[in-house]
């Protein structure tokens, strides 16, 4: 369950971010996060809504986008997708491989705002 | 009202990172070798860590460790008869150990007269996968009373793990262990990872381990 502390820290650097526009509402919340970063999507939502209560982040949705391992093979001189997280081999060669090119990602990639109108 | 796209493109544990780092630093420029000790409760971290900690001070080593629970100082108390210096640390339902906690228990020891520190997480495979503590090598544990199956259900922490550790090695046989198959899935998930066979009650395979750990104490000094 470190799913509330994951949205806490979501919260704090969103409302770092806004320093620069005052007034702003936060419509959305665009993640990348890795099949490998154990993260349960349901729990973070769950604990997102949780954590924006009463922040400038109340109300916002959170868009995450699941990215799947990817490891580079040194024999095939490529990298490519595997199926899963338990076991990290080429899939064209079958060799193992600990070089992970995707796949721990746990990144803020942008966010959505409503700037308030400047009043001249 | 104007609708703005600010990309950010930072990562979401990025204070735990930067302090993280700032600790390795320090653990680094006083030459003291750290560990993160990863396990399910109840895998046994606290009697390899007596062993580990009483065997080295034995030796001559000067070592310390940091140990976290959500709550009660029981875990800390068992350390301390080795007569290391040991502190707790109560998260008090956090179900990991972040940097932060790290650097706030270390007040007043002297680092530069430290041979290893040893942190022993939060009893818990999922959640301390994702917060660096400024260690150097991370271990994780699983005991054969768990089942072979523990990597290939908490791949996460066991691809992050530096080094695994097996422990109750003495109850193999009556709990039906299935050594071959455990060895296999760490491999599966962290190929290459170094493996060691414990026991803390008879001291099987701790020879090996304590030799890991001052090889890996010379490899660092260097």
């Amino acid at each position: 369950m470190h799913e509330l502390s994951i949205a806490s820290s979501i919260v704090d650097s969103v409302t770092e971010s806004l320093a620069a526009y005052p007034g702003a509402r936060v419509v959305e919340v665009r993640l990348r996060v890795g099949a490998l970063a154990a993260v349960v999507e349901d729990s973070l939502q769950f604990c997102f809504g949780l954590a924006t209560e009463g922040t400038p982040l109340a109300g916002a949705r959170l868009a995450v986008k699941t990215l799947p391992v990817v490891v580079y093979c040194v024999g095939c001189a490529r990298s490519d997708e595997i199926v899963g997280v338990q076991s990290l081999r080429c899939p064209t060669c079958g060799e193992l491989t600990m070089d992970v090119r995707q796949g721990r990602e746990l990144e803020i990639e942008a966010i959505e705002i409503d700037e308030a109108e400047v009043q001249v | 009202m104007t609708t703005r796209i600010v990309e950010l493109r930072q990562g979401i544990l990025k204070k735990n990172d930067e302090l993280a780092r700032a600790l390795r630093g320090r653990f680094t420029a006083a030459g003291v070798l750290v560990f993160n000790l990863v396990s399910s409760p109840g895998t046994g971290k606290t009697a390899f860590l007596e062993r580990t900690l009483r065997t080295l001070r034995e030796g001559g080593a000067s070592v310390a460790a940091l140990v976290g629970d959500l709550e009660t100082d029981n875990d800390a108390r068992r350390l301390a008869a080795s007569g290391a210096p040991v502190r707790q640390i109560n998260t008090h339902g956090i179900c990991h150990l972040e940097a932060e906690m790290v650097g706030r228990h270390l007040d007043g020891w002297e680092l530069s007269t430290l041979d290893y520190l040893f942190i022993e997480n939060v009893g818990n495979l999922v959640c301390p996968s994702s917060y660096d503590l400024g260690e150097r090598i991370r271990v994780a544990l699983l005991s054969v009373t768990e089942g072979e199956d523990k990597p290939l259900k908490y791949p996460t922490l066991f691809n992050s793990a530096d080094a695994a550790v097996i422990t109750k090695i003495d109850l193999a046989e009556p709990c039906g262990f299935d050594r071959e198959a455990a060895l296999h899935h760490l491999n599966e998930i962290r190929p290459g990872i170094r493996i060691f066979e414990t026991s803390a009650k008879t001291g099987a395979g701790m020879a090996e381990w304590l030799d890991y750990l001052a090889a890996e104490r010379a490899a660092s000094a260097r």
